[in-house]
Formats: C-alpha cells, structure tokens, sequence
C-alpha cells in the first residue's frame, strides 16, 4: 500500500494542472470567440512569411 | 456629398494616446471576412490593432489619436465592404460576461474536484468488498474532505448566494433546499470520517454542485448571447441625424449622441430623430409607427413630434426636448408604470415546485429522525438516515429540469429569429389562450408597397423610374418596382410636390394630383395614400398601402387552428383596420383605440380569466405589451415599446409569432414531464432513504442518473414541431435581414425606430 503515497498526490497533481491550465486560458481569453478561432487557422497566407524567415 | 460625421460618443481616449472603439459589423460570414477587414485596418496608418470576434461579429480597434478618426475607419470599411456601426456595450453586457466567466470558474473546479473525489471513492466502495484496511479507508475519506470542502465553499457560493438573498427576503427558492443538502451532506460526512464511520457523502455533494452548474452556465450563456444579438440589431439600426451647430453648419451624428436642446435638421423622406418641437418649416408627417394612425398629420412651428415619425413633405427644424416631455409620451409613461404595477406576478413553474417541495422535504427528514427514535434506534442513526433523505432528495433533477428545457427552447426560438428578452417568458407563452394583434407594422408590414393591379405595367414603370429621382417616401416605395435602375437624366425634384422630367420626348410628372394636373377623387376614403403620374396626355393614380405581412394570413389560421382567440386591435380608423381583418378571417377587431382603450380591452379579457399574448410595435402599444400576460414585437418596434415586449421577433414574416407559440408549447410541456420524472425518482429514492439504506454508492448513481435523465428529456425540444413551418426561414448564424442591399439602398424611408433620447 506504500505506493498510495507517491501515486495519489501524482494524480491530484495532474487534475490540479489540468484546473490551473483550464483557468489561465479562461483568463486569456481563449474562449471569447469560439468561433473565430476555427476559422483563423483556414487562411494559409501565414506560411509564405515563416518560410522567408527561415 | 462631403459631410462631417462624428462619432465622438463612440469612441474611448486612453491616457497612452490612443483611442479605442467598438463596431458592429454586418455581413461577416467566412474565414475571408476576418482576414479582409484585420488585415484592410492594420494596414492604415495609424491603426494600432484591430481583432474582430467572429462569434460576436464586433470589431475592437486601437488607433493613435490624431493620426485617424473614427469616420474614417468606418469609411475604410466600407471600401471593404462592410457596414460598420459604432456602439457603446452596455454596462450590462459587461456584468453579465463577468458572471459568466464566474460560473465558468466554479464549474472547472465542481468538475475537478468531482472527478478526483470520484477516483478515491470508487478505490472505497471496492475496497470494501475486497481487502482494504480500515485506516486505508480513512486516509481516503480525509483525502476526500480535502478536496470537497475547499472545492465546495468555491464552487457553491452562486447557489450559497442565491439561497441567503432568497432568505434575506424572507421568502425560498430552488437554491434553499440545494444549500441545505450540500451543507447538511459535507457536515455529516466530515463527523463521520472523524468517528471512523463508513457512510462520506463527499463524491454526491459536489457532483451535485457539478451538474447544478452545469444548468445554471448553460442558461446564463444562452440569455448572454440573446443580450448580445440584440446590442448588434440596435446599433445595426442606428441612424444619424443631421445637426446644425453654432454656426448653422451641418454635421452627420449619430443619433444617440443628441442631447436636449440640440437643432436638428430633418429632410423630406427621413425619419424624426428624436422628440421635439418644431422650431421652423410645415410639413405633413406620417406617424404610422408611433400612434398606429396611417393618414398623415400636417405640422407646422412649435408642433410636438415623435421619434420614429417619417417627414414626408417639407424640411423641418427641430429642437429636440428631453424624453417623456412630450404629452402622448407623458400619457404612455403613465400608463406604462399603472400597467407594469398591476401586472399579476406569475409565479413561475420552478418556483412554484420549489416552495411545495422545501416543506415537504425537510418535513420528511426531520418525520424520518423523529420515527427512527421512536423506533428505539440510537440518536445517531436517526440523524444519519434523516440527512441521508435530505441528501438523495436535493433537487438536483428538479434543479434541471426547467432550466434545460428553457434553454433548449430560447435555442430553438433564436433559429427561428424570436429572442427572448425575459427569462420566463416561454412559460407564459404556453398558457396563452388569445392573441391580440396591433394592424400597422405587426400584421402589415411596416414599408409601404405599390398596388399595382389596376395600373399599366409599361406606366408603372416610367413612373416608377421617375420616382428614383425623389426622396419622397412614397416615391421611394413606388422606386422599388422599376425595374431600370438608372434614373431619368434632367429630372428636377420640386420639393413638397413631385418630380417631372421629360421621357422620350415628353413632359412627365410624379406627384401630388394637383402637380400632375389632374383631380384628386375619392383619396380620403380609401385605406391606401396616392400618387398620381402624368405623362404624354396619359394621366395614373397609383396606390400605395401597406401590405400584409406575405404570411400573415397562413399564421393566423394555423394560430385560431390551434385554438387560439384572434383578435385586432388598432389605433388606425376603421375603414383601414376592417379589410385587413376580413382578409386574415379575424371576427373580433377594434378600431381608433387610444393606448389608455388598449389596455382596457386586454384587462377585460384578463378579468375574463383569459391569457393573452399582445403582438404590437407602436408606441401607442407599449402599454398594451406590458399590461398583457406575455408579449412579442417586431425588430421595427419603437426603442420604448422593444424594452416591454418579452420577446423580438426578426424579418418580415410573421410566422415567428406561430413559431414562439409552438416551442413554447412544448417546451411546457416537456418541463412537466421533468417534474414527473422527478416525482418518480423521489418516489422510488426517499422510501430507501427513510429505511436507511442508502449508501454512497446509491446516493451517487440515484442522483447522477436522474439529471441524466431529465437531460435527455429536455433535449426532446430540438426535434421538429408538425405544422409549425409556415415559411420557416432559417436564421444564419447572426446575419442580419437588414444588410440586403434592397434594405440600403431604401434609406432613410425605412421606418427604423429611435432610441429616445435620455
């Protein structure tokens, strides 16, 4: 049973990181404009510019 | 024309120098759109930055002050190709988003805390059957406390709030009984896991809270969307008013930037900005949208006008006055509170549950202890299995029951262009029995159009040509059927009289009979305004009235189908209100009604034990919407009459008005169903309670499969409704039914309603 001690502060430490992560994109406002975010990635004119730099 | 236009009131100065504005856009649709109009800003110099939310369809901008102006970042859109309109977010709009983001948060941390209270209390429910030591158990149980309590007291305070509001003010609501169980359920289990005992309830109390939030984010978001698409309609509807300054210059403003005391200048064709007085110029105006009277009333200095009246004939000059300061505006206001105090308070389904169901349920607990005593077990055991009860009856399915299903259905309506402006507004749509029409702009539609039955078509459309040259509303209507869009070269408009220009050769005039030379027989006893085309010997008298909405008469039947009392009721004369009754089979109607005439008749019906659902836009009607069970207008409505209706439905049509009763219908009938599941549920659950044979393990599928359940339900509410698709036309996302060229090209004759200025 030893291996409760390590094993279940582990998982709260992952359900504790996945809350932290969820509240900081809250707070960056990643969801304030769900849809504008699936239709952000479809234009392509970004990639010409990265190769340039590259 | 080069003409000043200030957005001044629009925009937000940082201390930094740069200037921050918001903008409503119309006609954003793809990923282009977003692309065209970040990429068209940024590119102007001076531009900071502009982001454009899609799920909004608002666009923010930063600029450097000085080096562009609002005008002409809204110009630059235009060369784009969007209609851009400024508009100051409501303070309301920002608390709610704030709320929002809140419930957000307690439901990220119900949902953590829930699924790792869950992972330690599935290791004890099989623990206990296999080899799990008792000290194990306890380690997990004070694990368990650790995490539920914090949890809890973070993600309860909307239901810990809600309840100690309710009991502040002496009465209870649904979050009374929740709070109570939470509480009761985390106590307990916290004494038990000190006593060694068996028996936590952490895992149920916070899944409770986690699907409680669940429904109350999901309504929240769903009235926040309703709020915001209805910010954008009013600023899409936004017009300007032409100021004269000091100097007697003109200047383009929007118009809730006017304040009292400002002159401003109003063209033949436009629509009165604002309430005021007539300080120079005589005109006849068209008051259709304010009294629901169609003749038109001639005006000349020192005259009281309304906002939303259309200037037919002269120029006007106009002070505007504070609101309210207007006798017929007085007269409403007064009629508003009197109707808006006597409105009997409709108690709501969930509250009415609610306040049966706190009694009986603690009743039952604390009947549960006292039989237990009696019954010779120990004081402890008593308490336990009466907390127990409390626990597996917190209402947690009754908590959802209503609130799903009312969001579900605000869904539903909004697909169908109804947004909702109260809450409860589609439980009283249900119970509506009669339905009271007002005639201008709620059965007809609220622009003019041509009759052109008894009219040569080759006539009609010289004249309808002709009329492109003029600003007169009913030219504009009659404009709207040429068919060549080009107008006539050399055409001279004669203001307050009409327009004459020479076509093939000949001398051809549009306008009032006496300008076209000819008689003027029998206009005033018909329903419909004339306008009389000469041309070349030939001479016409052309029609215009207005219309029937196209669907009106299809909804009507299917609406008295349905069973429901039609009735009209109109401040228009008779003769104008009784053919469109006949027309839409409507036997009950009434004409010439004063606002104080409107209610009377809505309070008769209501003494009558009668429900009545009021379908109005005027100004003349707000009263009437307010006084009545439950009320809809359209998105045309007067500023003032909008705020009383309970809910706004968009586009031409009036099957929405069918549509809203229909969902409702169901959605009530749906909600019922809920609370019958919920019975069942108690029914089945509170007899193992009181024997005191719940354990964890029940408790927590008991509750979780019910809300499940009552879930699945409230869904049932997206399936399609028989014989409510009258000419359902599909709303697209957020598009706008008013960005149809045709809809700009119109102008100013659009009869938009005005913010009155406050």
């Amino acid at each position: 049973m030893n291996v409760l001690l390590y094993l279940v502060p582990l998982a709260l430490m992952l359900g504790l990181t996945g809350l932290i992560a969820f509240l900081w994109t809250l707070k960056s406002g990643q969801y304030d404009d769900l849809d504008g975010a699936a239709l952000r990635i479809l234009p392509d004119d970004d990639i010409g510019r990265t190769n340039e730099g590259a | 024309m080069a003409e000043i236009i200030d957005f001044s009131t629009f925009v937000e100065r940082k201390t930094n120098g740069t200037a921050h504005m918001t903008l409503a856009v119309e006609g954003v649709g793809c990923a282009g759109c977003i692309r065209k109009i970040e990429s068209g800003l940024n590119k102007l110099p001076g531009v900071v930055d502009a982001r454009l939310n899609f799920t909004q369809r608002r666009l923010t901008v930063d600029w450097r002050d000085g080096e562009i102006d609002a005008a002409r970042i809204v110009k630059a859109l235009e060369q784009i190709g969007y209609r851009a309109h400024p508009f100051a977010p409501e303070r309301a709009e920002a608390d709610e988003a704030r709320q929002g983001n809140w419930l957000l948060k307690c439901l990220a941390v119900a949902g953590f805390a829930a699924m790792n209270v869950m992972l330690l209390s599935i290791s004890v429910w099989s623990g206990s059957v296999s080899d799990m030591t008792p000290e194990t158990r306890d380690l997990f149980h004070w694990l368990s406390a650790l995490i539920a309590l914090p949890a809890a007291a973070y993600a309860g305070q909307p239901f810990f709030q809600s309840a100690l509001r309710a009991l502040r003010a002496r009465h209870t609501n649904m979050d009374v009984p929740i709070s109570i169980g939470v509480v009761l359920a985390l106590g307990l289990s916290v004494y038990e896991t000190a006593t060694h005992a068996d028996r936590v309830y952490f895992d149920s109390a916070i899944m409770l809270l986690f699907f409680l939030l669940c429904g109350r984010y999901l309504e929240q978001a769903m009235r926040r969307k309703t709020r915001l698409f209805a910010g954008n309609l009013a600023s899409h509807k936004a017009e300007f008013a032409h100021r004269l300054d000091g100097k007697g210059e003109l200047i383009r403003v929007p118009v809730a930037a006017l304040r009292p005391g400002d002159r401003v200048l109003v063209r033949p064709g436009e629509v009165i900005p604002a309430d005021g007085a007539i300080v120079d110029g005589t005109s006849a105006i068209d008051e259709s949208l304010v009294t629901g009277e169609t003749m038109h009333r001639a005006v000349a200095a020192g005259a009281k006008v309304y906002a939303g009246s259309i200037n037919f004939s002269g120029a006007l000059t106009l002070q505007v006055s504070a609101a309210g300061s207007g006798t017929l505006v007085d007269e409403i206001e007064r009629l508003l509170q009197k109707a808006t105090e006597a409105k009997s308070r409709t108690v709501r389904l969930a509250d009415r549950a609610a306040r049966l169901y706190a009694p009986v349920v603690h009743a039952t607990a604390a009947l549960t202890a006292i039989g237990w005593l009696i019954a010779g077990a120990s004081f402890h055991d008593s308490i336990v299995t009466a907390i127990a009860v409390l626990i597996i009856t917190c209402p947690c399915a009754l908590a959802l029951a209503i609130p799903v299903v009312q969001v579900v259905a605000a869904g539903q309506l909004f697909r169908s262009s109804v947004i909702l402006n109260s809450g409860d507004a589609i439980e009283r749509l249900a119970e509506v029995d009669t339905v009271i029409f007002d005639k201008t702009g709620t059965l007809t539609l609220p622009d003019p159009e041509v009759d052109a039955t008894s009219i040569d078509p080759a006539m009609l459309e010289r004249a309808a040509r002709l009329a492109l040259s003029s600003h007169h509303p009913l030219a504009v209507a009659l404009a709207r059927r040429a068919r060549e869009r080009a107008p006539y070269p050399g055409a001279i408009e004669e203001p307050g009289q009409g327009v004459r220009a020479a076509i093939d050769g000949q001398p051809a005039r549009l306008g009032s009979a006496r300008f076209c030379r000819t008689v003027d027989a029998a206009a005033h006893e018909s329903d419909a305004s004339f306008i009389f085309f000469a041309c070349g010997g030939e001479t016409a008298r052309i029609p215009i009235r207005q219309s029937l909405r196209p669907d009106a008469v299809a909804v009507t039947q299917a609406l008295a189908a349905r069973g429901l009392d039609l009735i009209v009721l109109s401040g228009d004369r008779p003769e104008a209100v009784g053919p469109v009754a006949n027309q839409l089979g409507i036997r009950q109607w009434r004409a010439s009604l004063t606002p104080a005439e409107k209610i009377e008749a809505i309070e008769r019906l209501k003494s009558k034990g009668r429900r009545v659902l009021m379908v109005g836009d005027g100004l003349n009607d707000a009263p009437a919407l307010a006084a009545a069970h439950v009320s809809l207008s359209p998105i045309t409505a007067a500023h003032l009459t909008q705020a009383q209706a309970d809910a706004v439905f968009l586009g031409d049509r009036l099957a929405p008005v069918l549509r809203a009763v229909a969902v409702a219908r169901r959605a009530r009938l749906l909600m019922k169903q809920n609370l019958a599941l919920t019975v069942v549920y108690n029914a089945l659950a509170v007899p193992i309670a009181i024997a005191g044979l719940v354990t964890p393990l029940i408790a927590a599928i008991a509750m979780s499969g019910s809300s499940i359940l009552v879930t699945l339900n409230a869904l049932r509410a997206r399936l399609p409704i028989r014989g409510a698709e009258i000419g359902e036309m599909p709303m697209p996302a957020m598009s706008m039914p008013m960005a149809e060229p045709d809809a700009i090209a119109r102008g100013p004759v659009t009869p938009t309603a005005m913010e009155l200025v406050s």
